[in-house]
C-alpha cells in the first residue's frame, strides 16, 4: 500500500460564523487538506453528542465542531451549550479509549476563513499520526457486533450430541 | 412511495469541474440508489440550469432534488424556487457545496472528487429523509415601539408616523434628544446641534402619531413579531402634566441645587426639580427624588407652593402601561468611556482634566459656563489645551474598538478653540486621523491650516509633576512623538480627553429581556454586518445607531431611517412569513422534566404547569436547535435538521468508510 | 394428543442475576393465572427441562419465551438462536436482554482484564497456578468444554431478531402482570419486531412526583454526597439522575425515594443512544461560566464542573451500553501477569472451535 492513510474528519459547521468562514476560505482559495466533510447545522448548538459518536461509529477517524466565538453566537448562547456538552463528552470518549485529538471543537467566525483552515490542517496530520479508527472494523469488528471469536451460527452443544 | 432523487452537478464554468471530475461524478450519482437522474451543467443557476430541474421533477416526478454546486449561501433560494416553481415543495431540496468547501479549497484532483462523492451522498442521503415545510405568516399590528429618544429613535418615529403608522417612543430621561442636545457644533458642517436637533424634538412631541413616553422604561417584552406585548413603567415625575404649562417657576424656586451628572456631565448643576435642558420635549419637569428635600425630609414643597396651575403632586405614582405593537425598534444609543477608568490620565484627581463631554458643555453657549472655554475656577481662560484622542479606544486595555466619532469631534475642539481663544496653543495628540465622512478630510485640513499642532502618539501620562520651571503649575502631557522620534513633555493648561463611545452599562440587560444578541462590548449584534444592519436576529425587533457600534449622526440618521423603512413595508404587507426551521415539542412524549426551559434565549420554551409539559411557541423560535440537541427524552423535534437527517447525512458522507455490509 | 393444548411458556436465563426470574415471580397471585393458561416447556431456575428437550421441540414450540439476560457466553448465543428457532413470540425481557444492562459494562474494558481481576488479583482467589478458564481441557474423563466469553457483550437483538422488548432491571411486576394477563386474555398485541411492551411512551419525569423547575446545575454529587430535598427534582441538587432519558413505566420508584434513578428501562423512542440523550441534557443546563468570560475561563469553569461527575461512561451507560452507538471501549489487553500460567490446552483468545 503505497498510498498514505487518508484521515477522515466529519465536520459539524454553523451555519453563521464557522460554515461562513468555510466559504470564505473557498472563495479566498485558501487550500486546506481535504480531509473534512462538513454538515451545516444553524448553530453549534444544534450538535448533539449522538451525532459525534455516530459518526465515529461510522468510520471518521475524528469530529470537529466549529461554532461562533463565545459572545458572538448567532443565537446567542447556543454555543456555550456546546462547549460544555463538548467537555462532558471528551471526559467520555476518553473511558472508551478514544483520545481527545479526535474531537475537537474550534471557534471560528465568519471573518476567520484562516482558523478554520489551520484547524482542518492540524487536525489531519494530528489524526494522521494516530492512525485510523475505524470504529467498526477494528474496534467492534465483523458486523459491528462483536469480534469474531464468538460463534454466531447456530450449533448444537456438541458435548449432548450422542 | 418511491423516492426519486434529481441529483444536478454543476461545474461552475471551471470553478468546480477544473478541480472535481463532474462527468465521472454525475455517473457515479446516476448509479446510486434511489436516484433517478444525475445530470451536470456548466452554470446551475442559470435559467437553463434552473429549467432542467423544473423539466425533471414535472416530467420525471421527482420527490427530492440535490444540486451540488456552490455555496447554500449563494443560490439555496435559487434552486428551491426552482423546486416551487415546478410544484415540488421547496423543502424537498439540498445542495452540497463542492466549489466553496472543495474544488476552491484544494489543489488535488483526486481527494476533490472523492470528497464531492462524499457530499453528494450525505445530501441524497438527507433530502431523502426530508419533509415538506411550509412557511409560517404572522399578523402585523401597526403599532411600532421605538425605544430611545434620541437622534435616531426620533428619526425612526418621524418616519414611520409621517407615513400614516403610530408609534410609542420610550425615553429613559425626562426629555427626548439623546446625546445629541449636548453637543455644541457637529462637524463638519459646524451646525448647532440645538438648531438642527430641536425642530426634530418638536414635531416628534407635536405628531399626532407619536406618543412620547419619557421618563419611562421598558419593563417586559413578550410576545413575537407582529404580536408583541410591551410593559413601560412610566415613572412618576410628581408632575401632572396636564395641568403644567411648562413656565418654569418651580425651578427657579426650588432651592436645592445638585451636580447634574447626566446633561452636563458633571460640569453643571440643575436643581431637585428640573427639566434636563431648557429645550426639553416634553417641556414638564421632573422631581429627583433623591435630591428633592420633601421626598428626603418632608419639608420644603417650594414648587408647589409656587406652582401657579398647582400641577404638583407629591402623590403621584409610577404607571405600568401594556402596549400591543408588531415591531420594535431599539435605538437606546450609548455610554460615553468612564474616563478615570485610566487614572494615569489624571481625571477625577487633576482640576483641569476634562473629558469631551464636558468640554462640549463648556463651549455650549446655553452651558454651564455660557459657551467660554474657562479652567476649573471658572475664571481663567487657558492658554494652551491638549485633545488626548483614542481614549478608551484602540487599546487592547479597555476597548480594542475605534469609536469612529472622536477624531472628528476632537478636530472640531481643535477648530472651537482656535476661533474662541485666537491665542491659545492647541495641541491634538493622536494616533491617526480618522476623518473618512464627507468632507471630513477637508474640515481636518482646514483645523491644521488654522494653527492645531498635531503630534502622533498615545499619550503616556497627565501630570501635575513639573520636572523643569517652564513645568510648574501646568499639566504635563507625557508622550512618544512618533514622527518626531522622541518622547516629549507638553505643558498646557487644560486637557480634554476624547472618550470613546461605550454600549450602555445596562446593554447587557435590554439584550436579555428583548431577547437580541450582543458582542462582547455589549453593542447589540445585527443580522448581517455588511447588508443587514439595522435588522436583528430576532423577527420584529430592529436597531437603529449607536446602540450598533460607535457611529456619528449621520449614519445615526440613516440607520434610524432604514429600521423606519423596514417596518413600514411590514406594516404595508400586513403579515409577515417566517421560515419553517422550527423547534417543535411532541407533547405526549415530553416528560415535563423542564431541561429545554432554559435553553432557549428567545424564552421560544414555556412550561404549562397544569400539564406539566413544555411547548415552543413556533413564532418565536429561530430554529437554532439547542433544545432539540439537549431533549433528553428526544421529544423535540427540529424541522429540516432532525436527528434522523443529520445521522442519514453523516452516514452518507462516510459512504467510502463505513462498513459495506450493514445489519443494523 | 386429544386433550387441548395449552401455549407453552419458557424463560430463559443469559448473562443475568436471577432478579427478572424473582420479578415474575413477583406477579403474586397472576402466577396462578399463569399457571393455569400455560405450560412450561423450560425454565432453568423453576423447572428441570434439559436443553436437549428443547432441541427436540418442533420450531415455533415455544408460544413465548421470555429470554432474559445479555449474551456474555459462547453459550448465550447459541441458546439465543436456539430458543429463536424453537418459539413463535421471542420477548427480550428485562434490560440485559434489551440493552445489554449491567453485564454490558464489561465492553468497557477486556476480557483480559476481567478475567486477571477476578482469577488473579482478587484478594480472596486462591490460584497459585494463575489458572484461566480454558474454553477446552484434558481431563481423566476426555475432553471438557466450557462457553467462551465474547470481548463484547451483546443485547438479545444484536444475535437474533426479537418481537417484543419489556425493559427495566427487572421490568416491574406490575407491568408484567399486565402484559401477563394481555396475553392470556387474548388482547391483540401491536405489530412485533422489537416493540415496547410493559412500559411507557414518555420519561420517568413524566411518573415522577417530585417538583421540577428550571434547571441550572453548578455541581454534581455522588449519590451518597448528600441527602437530597425531598420533594425537588434530584437532577436540580446536582445528582446524575437519567430519568429526563429514561423510558417511565417503573412508577419512578427510585427518585421518589430519593435515590437518583440509574436508567434501568432503557431510552425512549427517537433516541439512538441514552447516554448521549442524557449527556446533551445535563451539560446543556450546567451554569458555569457566562458569555463575558473569555474562552480560556469558559473552558476552564466547564471543566471544573464536568470534573465533579464521576465516571461518565458507566453512569450514562449503566444499562444500555450494548445499544449505545459505539458499543464498547478502544481498549488494549493489560500486559500478562506474572501469575498466569503458561496455556495448557487453546488460549481464551483464540476463535473457538467446535466439531
Amino acid at each position: 500500500m503505497s498510498e498514505p492513510y487518508q484521515p477522515v474528519i466529519i465536520g459539524f459547521l454553523c451555519n453563521w460564523c464557522s460554515y461562513r468562514a468555510a466559504d470564505l476560505a473557498g472563495t479566498a482559495r485558501l487550500h486546506y487538506a481535504p480531509n473534512m466533510r462538513p454538515i451545516r447545522v444553524m448553530c453549534s448548538g444544534r450538535v448533539e453528542p449522538d451525532l459525534v459518536l455516530k459518526a465515529l461509529r461510522e468510520g471518521a477517524d475524528g469530529v470537529l465542531i466549529a461554532g461562533c466565538h463565545p459572545g458572538e453566537c448567532h443565537y446567542i448562547e447556543g454555543n456555550l451549550k456546546t462547549l460544555r456538552r463538548f467537555v462532558l463528552l471528551q471526559r467520555l470518549l476518553r473511558q472508551f479509549g478514544i483520545e481527545e485529538e479526535r474531537v475537537q471543537l474550534v471557534w471560528a467566525s465568519a471573518s476567520e476563513g484562516t482558523v478554520l483552515a489551520a484547524a482542518v490542517n492540524r487536525m489531519t496530520e494530528q489524526l494522521r499520526a494516530m492512525g485510523p479508527l475505524r470504529w467498526r472494523q477494528n474496534v467492534l469488528g465483523g458486523n459491528g457486533h462483536g469480534p469474531a471469536q464468538v460463534v454466531s451460527q447456530p450449533v448444537t452443544l456438541a458435548s449432548e450430541e450422542a | 412511495m418511491e423516492e426519486k432523487v434529481g441529483v444536478y452537478i454543476c461545474h461552475c464554468g471551471t470553478n468546480i469541474a477544473g478541480m472535481v471530475d463532474v462527468k465521472e461524478v454525475a455517473q457515479w450519482a446516476s448509479e446510486q440508489p434511489n436516484v433517478a437522474v444525475a445530470r451536470d451543467y456548466k452554470f446551475m443557476c442559470s435559467s437553463l440550469g434552473q429549467d432542467m430541474v423544473e423539466t425533471d421533477i414535472k416530467k420525471l416526478g421527482l420527490t427530492q432534488v440535490v444540486v451540488a454546486a456552490c455555496s447554500p449561501h449563494m443560490h439555496e433560494k435559487t434552486f428551491r424556487g426552482a423546486c416551487q416553481r415546478a410544484g415540488l415543495n421547496p423543502f424537498m431540496f439540498e445542495m452540497a457545496n463542492i466549489r466553496e468547501l472543495d474544488s476552491w479549497a484544494t489543489d488535488n484532483h483526486a481527494a476533490a472528487t472523492q470528497k464531492a462523492k462524499a457530499m453528494i451522498k450525505g445530501a441524497i442521503a438527507r433530502v431523502m429523509l426530508h419533509q415538506p415545510l411550509e412557511a409560517l405568516r404572522v399578523a402585523i399590528d401597526p403599532h411600532t415601539l421605538i425605544v430611545g429618544g434620541g437622534i435616531a429613535g426620533i428619526t425612526a418615529a418621524l418616519e414611520l408616523a409621517n407615513a400614516g403608522y403610530p408609534v410609542y417612543l420610550v425615553e429613559r430621561e425626562p426629555s427626548i434628544g439623546g446625546h445629541m442636545a449636548q453637543w455644541d457644533k457637529t462637524f463638519p458642517t459646524l451646525d448647532c446641534a440645538a438648531c438642527i436637533l430641536t425642530p426634530r424634538m418638536v414635531d416628534t412631541g407635536q405628531h399626532p402619531n407619536i406618543t412620547v413616553l419619557s421618563y419611562s422604561e421598558v419593563e417586559g417584552v413578550e410576545g413575537y413579531v407582529g404580536n408583541f406585548t410591551v410593559t413601560v413603567r412610566k415613572k412618576a415625575g410628581y408632575v401632572n402634566q396636564e395641568l403644567c404649562t411648562g413656565c418654569g417657576i418651580c425651578e427657579e424656586k426650588c432651592p436645592k441645587k445638585v451636580v447634574d451628572d447626566v446633561f452636563e456631565a458633571g460640569l453643571g448643576t440643575r436643581k431637585a426639580i428640573y427639566r434636563p435642558f431648557p429645550q426639553a420635549v416634553p417641556k414638564y419637569p421632573v422631581i429627583d427624588v433623591k435630591s428633592c428635600i420633601y421626598f428626603q425630609r418632608g419639608k420644603c414643597k417650594a414648587c408647589q407652593i409656587f406652582c401657579p396651575p398647582g400641577a404638583i403632586d407629591f402623590e403621584q405614582q409610577d404607571q405600568l402601561l401594556k402596549l400591543q405593537v408588531g415591531n420594535i425598534i431599539m435605538a437606546t444609543g450609548y455610554d460615553p468611556f468612564d474616563a478615570r477608568r485610566i487614572p494615569r490620565y489624571g481625571y477625577g484627581r487633576l482640576a483641569n482634566v476634562f473629558t469631551s463631554i464636558q468640554f462640549e458643555r463648556m463651549v455650549n453657549a446655553s452651558g454651564p459656563t455660557g459657551g467660554r472655554i474657562l479652567l476649573r475656577d471658572g475664571a481663567t481662560e487657558p492658554k494652551s489645551i491638549a485633545i488626548v484622542h483614542c481614549v478608551g479606544s484602540r487599546d487592547e486595555n479597555y476597548n480594542e474598538y475605534c469609536s469612529r466619532v472622536c477624531c472628528m469631534y476632537s478636530l472640531k475642539f481643535a477648530h472651537l478653540v482656535r476661533e474662541r481663544l485666537p491665542n491659545a496653543e492647541v495641541y491634538n495628540f493622536y494616533i491617526d486621523v480618522r476623518a473618512a465622512g464627507k468632507r471630513y478630510e477637508e474640515f481636518y485640513h482646514r483645523v491644521m491650516k488654522e494653527g492645531a499642532h498635531f503630534i502622533r502618539g498615545r499619550v503616556a501620562e497627565v501630570t501635575d509633576a513639573a520636572r523643569t520651571p517652564d513645568e510648574e503649575g501646568k499639566l504635563i502631557v507625557q508622550v512618544y512623538d512618533t514622527l518626531f522620534g522622541a518622547q516629549r513633555r507638553i505643558p498646557v493648561d487644560m486637557v480634554v480627553l476624547s472618550v470613546g463611545m461605550e454600549s450602555r452599562h445596562d446593554a447587557r440587560k435590554v439584550v436579555q429581556q428583548f431577547g437580541l444578541g450582543c458582542d462582547m462590548s455589549g453593542f447589540f449584534t445585527e443580522r448581517h454586518p455588511k447588508l443587514d444592519p439595522t435588522l436583528t436576529m430576532v423577527e420584529g425587533i430592529f436597531i437603529a445607531g449607536a446602540c450598533q457600534g460607535p457611529m456619528a449622526i449621520p449614519e445615526t440618521v440613516a440607520q434610524g431611517g432604514a429600521a423606519a423603512a423596514r417596518v413600514a413595508s411590514m406594516i404595508g404587507q400586513g403579515t409577515v412569513v417566517m421560515e419553517p426551521i422550527k423547534a417543535h415539542i411532541d407533547a405526549d412524549q415530553c416528560s415535563g422534566c423542564r431541561v429545554c426551559n432554559t435553553l432557549c434565549p428567545y424564552n421560544a420554551i414555556v412550561y404549562h404547569a397544569d400539564q406539566k409539559v413544555s411547548e415552543v411557541i413556533t413564532a418565536l423560535c429561530q430554529g437554532c436547535g439547542t433544545c432539540v440537541a439537549a431533549c433528553p427524552s428526544s421529544s423535540i423535534t427540529g424541522a429540516h435538521f432532525t436527528r434522523e437527517q443529520l445521522m442519514a447525512q453523516v452516514e452518507g458522507l462516510l459512504w467510502d468508510v463505513r462498513e459495506l455490509e450493514m445489519t443494523e | 394428543m386429544a386433550a387441548k393444548q395449552k401455549p407453552k411458556l419458557a424463560m430463559y436465563w443469559a448473562a443475568a442475576c436471577g432478579g427478572c426470574e424473582i420479578s415474575v415471580l413477583n406477579i403474586g397471585d397472576k402466577l396462578l393465572a399463569v399457571d393455569e393458561a400455560f405450560d412450561v416447556a423450560f425454565w432453568p431456575v423453576a423447572a428441570d427441562f434439559k436443553v436437549k428437550d428443547v432441541e427436540a421441540y418442533p420450531d415455533g414450540y415455544i408460544d413465548l419465551c421470555l429470554f432474559n439476560g445479555a449474551i456474555r457466553t459462547s453459550e448465550n448465543e447459541e441458546m439465543a438462536h436456539l430458543l429463536r428457532r424453537k418459539s413463535k413470540v421471542l420477548v427480550a425481557f428485562g434490560a440485559c436482554a434489551s440493552e445489554g444492562g449491567i453485564p454490558a459494562l464489561a465492553s468497557l474494558t477486556t476480557r483480559q482484564a476481567i478475567f486477571r481481576t477476578v482469577y488473579l488479583d482478587n484478594p480472596s482467589i486462591d490460584n497459585p497456578d494463575g489458572v484461566l478458564p480454558q474454553p477446552i481441557s484434558q481431563v481423566p474423563e476426555g475432553e471438557l468444554r466450557i462457553p467462551t466469553y465474547a470481548e463484547t457483550v451483546r443485547a438479545l437483538d444484536q444475535v437474533v431478531p426479537v418481537d417484543y422488548v419489556m425493559p427495566g432491571c427487572p421490568p416491574e411486576p406490575h407491568q408484567i402482570g399486565a402484559v401477563v394477563e394481555a396475553i392470556i386474555s387474548g388482547a391483540t398485541l401491536p405489530a412485533p419486531g422489537s416493540t415496547i411492551l410493559g412500559a411507557g411512551n414518555s420519561a420517568v419525569c413524566d411518573e415522577c412526583p417530585l417538583e421540577k423547575h428550571e434547571k441550572k446545575i453548578q455541581r454534581f454529587y455522588r449519590p451518597y454526597a448528600i441527602n437530597p430535598q425531598p420533594g425537588v427534582c434530584l437532577l436540580e441538587q446536582g445528582l446524575v439522575c437519567l430519568g429526563p432519558a429514561t423510558r417511565c413505566g417503573c412508577g419512578a420508584l427510585c427518585p421518589q425515594v430519593g435515590m437518583r434513578c440509574a436508567g434501568c428501562y432503557g431510552p425512549l423512542d427517537g433516541a439512538a443512544d441514552q447516554g448521549a440523550r442524557i449527556l446533551a441534557a445535563i451539560a446543556s443546563v450546567v451554569d458555569a461560566g457566562n458569555a463575558r468570560d473569555d474562552e480560556a475561563a469558559l473552558m476552564h469553569k466547564a471543566q471544573e464542573v464536568m470534573d465533579m461527575l464521576a465516571d461518565p461512561a458507566g453512569t450514562f451507560y449503566r444499562f444500555s451500553l450494548a445499544h449505545s452507538l459505539l458499543q464498547r471501549a478502544r481498549v488494549a489487553d493489560p500486559p500478562p501477569s506474572p501469575r498466569e500460567a503458561a496455556p495448557a490446552g487453546k488460549e481464551m483468545h483464540h476463535e473457538t472451535h467446535h466439531d
